[in-house]
């Protein structure tokens, strides 16, 4: 205790964290395989082995195979190898800090992993009904348990990411407004929102209606009763917003797009900062996805696999999309009764599909474990302990964070500086840094949610990272990153004269 | 903590008006671990416990146990997208191998990080289709024995872009070229064929399809998998323009429907493709590095105009199906490819012999599986070979379709002694 308490005293000193002889507070070095003008070379670079395919030994005629087939013919030993040495330059959650901003990078438990690895939930999603009611009854559960969360009256788990629930969402609202014979061509979506929200309404065919933020940083209701009318067939917004603000309007947003006939979209990515405290149902959202990895803590696995269930209204569950899992006798949308049965049916006017089978099915039952693991009470202190953590690296950091109150997640600028190089540089002491650039309101801006997973000790270090940036010289955030496996790459070049495969650089 | 940040506690953080402030409860009872697990275990133990002979679309490969090993290594595992490349090498190292092995599997010159299954990946190449400027139309058109659910999904996507899509015929369960040549006109945009197709018949006309696409200046879209194309004809060679499918035939197993879609395409069609791409760079220690590239095409930064919404894609699985293409080598994965023919082609005989059912019904090379012919109704075939432990596809009234990898292989044996007792 004694050692800790030194510690944090010198992490707060002006002189910590002098760059290559810091001596105090934590210090980093990935590790760093290098060979020959590269890191750890290619598996082609190791290996190239060709062989053909085809000839008197082969099951087919020659006119329905290919010729030869060229790749790596390594041992497992040399590829045990390989990959331990790329995971050893790549940085997790389990590694340190990971404050990335609307990106929720929250701890993973382990049990869930052990969970989804059992081998009766490898299971094809294409048997009867009765032969798959392990499936069915967790997925049933989950429903619930997601519903209950959001105060949405039916969830589909089919979306396999938060963008395809937008998607899902989205064509939803569409089917809902031409089935009342409504013809609607506009989504309504703030300026601060993710650009998935603006991708995903013109991938629908919509026309997309940017709304300008307010001056505090929230919707201006005026100039949303201005862009809303008889085309608008939904706005979407995520609460609290990408600035950590919650929109306090909330009510008043609902009426004025609800007066129109439109629907209210709830973008669930920030909705880890609410839980057990206000409910997108409540708030008069029609219409929601949940972003399991960000709330519920499933692994983000380098980009994926998430999934991206779909909540709704009670006049909406008729276009969710097919099939979708009721409790056999009464209907219901979900429980976990061991004794009921469950069963896949078409809703009435389903949307249809947006996923060849039902999901990602192994990352929705880590979703069910872990929100039984945490029930009422645990997602509840979720939330505390992320709202307390933001607030509190907020307020031990030297730079303006000048929108508020903030919630989850907190948009500080990085001033004078320019934003990704003092990313950069914050990578040097083993910290990931904040989402950078992004939403543009603020000058530089560093978007950031340390979540609930970061300790007291661990978010004095990731603060002391913050202050020891700020205060290095350009030279210093020019330089960076110098401790990182790789030094700082050349973006711009890399794009100039795309090298998508080794087969590219060899032809070279 | 709370001194600090100057509140008496945790709620008086909460910026939420009261009207809308949820005083209720979940009525979610908090779990220990091991209660949870337990929980958990018994509802999937619901699930009667069948050996799968199923496939149409979503298939069990034996994994490598070295593939869970290395790909659950938590750097790989809970790390983020590669937004800060320096830090994340390693991850983007292994789907730039990804993508160099899709590029020699397809002949085509780029291909994407993941999609997030083979139907999604063909719905991107539908909305694809209207970004190529050499594409005019708005008809797309697929074998009329595609999969239910893909055709769903790729009607979902076809409805922003106003997209028609109408099926051709098939002949003993591939194209009917001249049902095709009919059906092609100048609006059509895109013309999809699979091999092996839904039915497991390995095509044989590729290369006429994609010259009657070319013919209407349509893209040519060929569905398929990684382990099908180590050993098929490849789709650069037949004239496809887009590659599509499911590459979790690799590195993931039965895993309750979930995939990972593959898009292959070609290099002129760069700056339309959807997700993201890993691209090779240099640092400024002047050595090579690696970083997601062209990213301009993407949501992030281009919002509505993005190429696609894709963010979150299937990336771990990518990694998956790496490391178990590298555990193969060039002919382990030849060999589980013809496999995938003998076992079908074996399989498919031995039912033959079985009084009451014919297979396989299709007059065509097989791969991993086939439909076959049951005197009896279809469904009381299965549901015998149920009790008997076994599950296979009902396709028809009087047809089931069954599907055989290396992971049923040992299986076969009591397999046909069940089919001889319930057929």
């Amino acid at each position: 205790m004694e050692e800790r308490d030194r510690y944090r005293r010198d992490v707060g000193a002006d002189d910590a964290r002098e760059e290559d002889n810091g001596t105090t507070g934590t210090t980093y070095d990935q590790a760093r395989w290098t060979d020959d003008g590269a890191y750890e070379p290619l598996l082609a670079e190791k290996d190239q082995t060709e062989v053909s395919v085809g000839g008197d030994d082969s099951p087919l005629p020659d006119d329905l195979t290919r010729d030869s087939l060229e790749l790596p013919a390594l041992s497992e030993p040399e590829l045990a190898r390989h990959y331990a040495r790329l995971s050893e330059m790549n940085y997790g959650v389990d590694s340190g800090p990971f404050p990335l901003g609307s990106c929720t990078m929250k701890y993973n438990p382990k049990f869930t992993e052990a969970l989804a690895a059992h081998p009766d939930a490898a299971v094809h999603p294409d048997r009867p009904d009765e032969s798959l009611q392990g499936l069915l009854s967790v997925a049933a559960q989950l429903q619930d348990y997601l519903g209950r969360i959001g105060g949405m009256d039916a969830v589909t788990l089919q979306p396999p990411a938060g963008a395809a629930g937008e998607f899902t969402g989205i064509h939803i609202a569409k089917a809902y407004h031409e089935h009342n014979g409504d013809n609607r061509t506009e989504v309504v979506i703030p300026d601060s929102a993710h650009g998935t929200n603006f991708a995903t309404a013109a991938m629908a065919g919509f026309d997309v209606v940017e709304l300008p933020s307010a001056e505090d940083g929230r919707v201006d209701v005026a100039a949303l009763e201005a862009a809303v009318g008889d085309d608008t067939a939904a706005l979407m917004l995520t609460n609290p917003n990408t600035l950590g603000l919650f929109e306090r309007d909330i009510e008043a947003i609902a009426d004025v797009v609800h007066d129109a006939g439109g629907l209210l979209y709830y973008d669930g990515a920030n909705l880890n900062a609410l839980l057990g405290r206000a409910c997108p149902g409540d708030m008069g959202f029609d219409v929601m996805h949940y972003n399991v990895h960000k709330t519920f803590a499933t692994p983000h696995g380098g980009g994926g696999p998430g999934a991206g269930p779909v909540g709704v209204v009670e006049k909406l569950a008729p276009f969710l999309p097919t099939p979708h899992v009721r409790a056999t006798d009464t209907g219901s949308d979900g429980g976990s009764d061991s004794a009921t049965e469950y069963e896949r049916y078409q809703p009435a006017h389903s949307i249809g599909k947006v996923h060849g089978f039902e999901g990602n099915w192994l990352v929705l039952l880590k979703t069910c474990a872990y929100i039984a693991r945490l029930g009422d009470s645990g997602l509840a202190d979720a939330s505390a302990k992320a709202v307390l953590n933001a607030n509190y690296l907020a307020e031990r950091i030297d730079l303006e964070v000048p929108y508020g109150p903030f919630h989850h997640e907190f948009v500080a600028s990085a001033g004078d500086r320019d934003a990704a190089d003092f990313a950069k540089r914050m990578l040097d002491y083993g910290v990931h840094p904040p989402t950078t650039k992004w939403p543009e309101i603020v000058d530089e801006a560093l978007m950031t949610e340390p979540t609930e997973a970061e300790s007291p000790d661990s978010l004095d270090d990731l603060a002391a990272a913050f202050d020891a940036v700020a205060d290095a010289d350009e030279d210093a955030l020019a330089a960076a990153p110098e401790r990182t496996a790789a030094r700082r790459i050349d973006q711009v070049e890399a794009a100039r004269e795309p090298r998508l495969s080794w087969h590219a650089l060899e032809s070279e | 903590m709370l001194d600090t940040v100057g509140v008496p506690d945790e709620e008086a953080l909460f910026d939420i008006p009261e009207s809308v402030h949820f005083d209720g409860e979940f009525d979610i009872p908090a779990r220990d671990e091991r209660t949870v697990r337990r929980e958990l275990e018994n509802a999937l133990g619901r699930s009667d416990d069948l050996t799968e002979f199923l496939g149409r679309g979503h298939y069990a490969h034996y994994v490598p146990a070295l593939v869970d090993d290395l790909a659950s290594r938590q750097e790989f595992l809970t790390s983020y997208t590669q937004y800060q490349p320096e830090v994340a090498q390693g991850f983007l190292q292994a789907l730039f191998e990804y993508q160099s092995l899709l590029v020699e599997l397809a002949g085509l010159e780029v291909a994407n990080c993941s999609m997030y299954d083979a139907a999604t990946a063909l719905g991107e190449a539908a909305t694809l289709s209207q970004r190529v400027r050499s594409v005019s139309g708005e008809r797309v058109l697929v074998p009329e024995n595609v999969r239910e659910g893909k055709l769903a999904v790729l009607d979902r996507y076809a409805d922003g872009p106003g997209l028609r899509v109408d099926t051709y015929p098939t002949d003993e369960g591939t194209a009917d070229i001249d049902g095709l040549a009919d059906a092609v006109d100048d609006e059509t945009a895109l013309v999809y064929a699979e091999t092996p197709t839904v039915v497991g018949a390995i095509e044989d006309s590729l290369g006429e399809i994609g010259d009657l696409a070319d013919a209407h200046d349509a893209l040519f879209v060929v569905g398929t998998d990684p382990v099908a194309m180590a050993l098929l004809e490849r789709p650069v060679d037949a004239g496809a323009d887009v590659v599509v499918g499911e590459a979790s035939t690799l590195g993931l197993g039965s895993a309750g429907g979930m995939g990972m879609g593959l898009f292959v395409t070609r290099k002129e069609y760069l700056r339309q493709v959807p997700g993201r791409l890993v691209g090779a760079g240099e640092d400024r220690a002047e050595r090579r590095a690696f970083t997601l590239t062209l990213q301009t095409r993407e949501q992030h930064i281009r919002k509505e105009r993005a190429t696609s919404n894709i963010c979150t894609n299937q990336a771990w699985l990518a990694l998956r199906a790496a490391i178990h293409a590298a555990t193969l080598g060039p002919d382990g994965l030849v060999d589980l490819a013809e496999d995938c023919v003998r076992l079908a082609t074996d399989l498919a005989d031995r039912l033959d012999d079985v009084d009451g059912l014919q297979a396989p019904v299709h007059d065509r090379h097989h791969f991993r599986e086939f439909q076959a012919r049951t005197d009896q109704p279809a469904p009381a075939v299965a549901s015998a070979l149920e009790a008997e432990g076994f599950a296979v596809h009902v396709v028809g009234d009087h047809r089931i379709q069954v599907c055989v990898t290396d992971a049923t292989e040992p299986a076969v044996d009591d397999f046909v002694a069940a089919m001889a007792e319930v057929a």
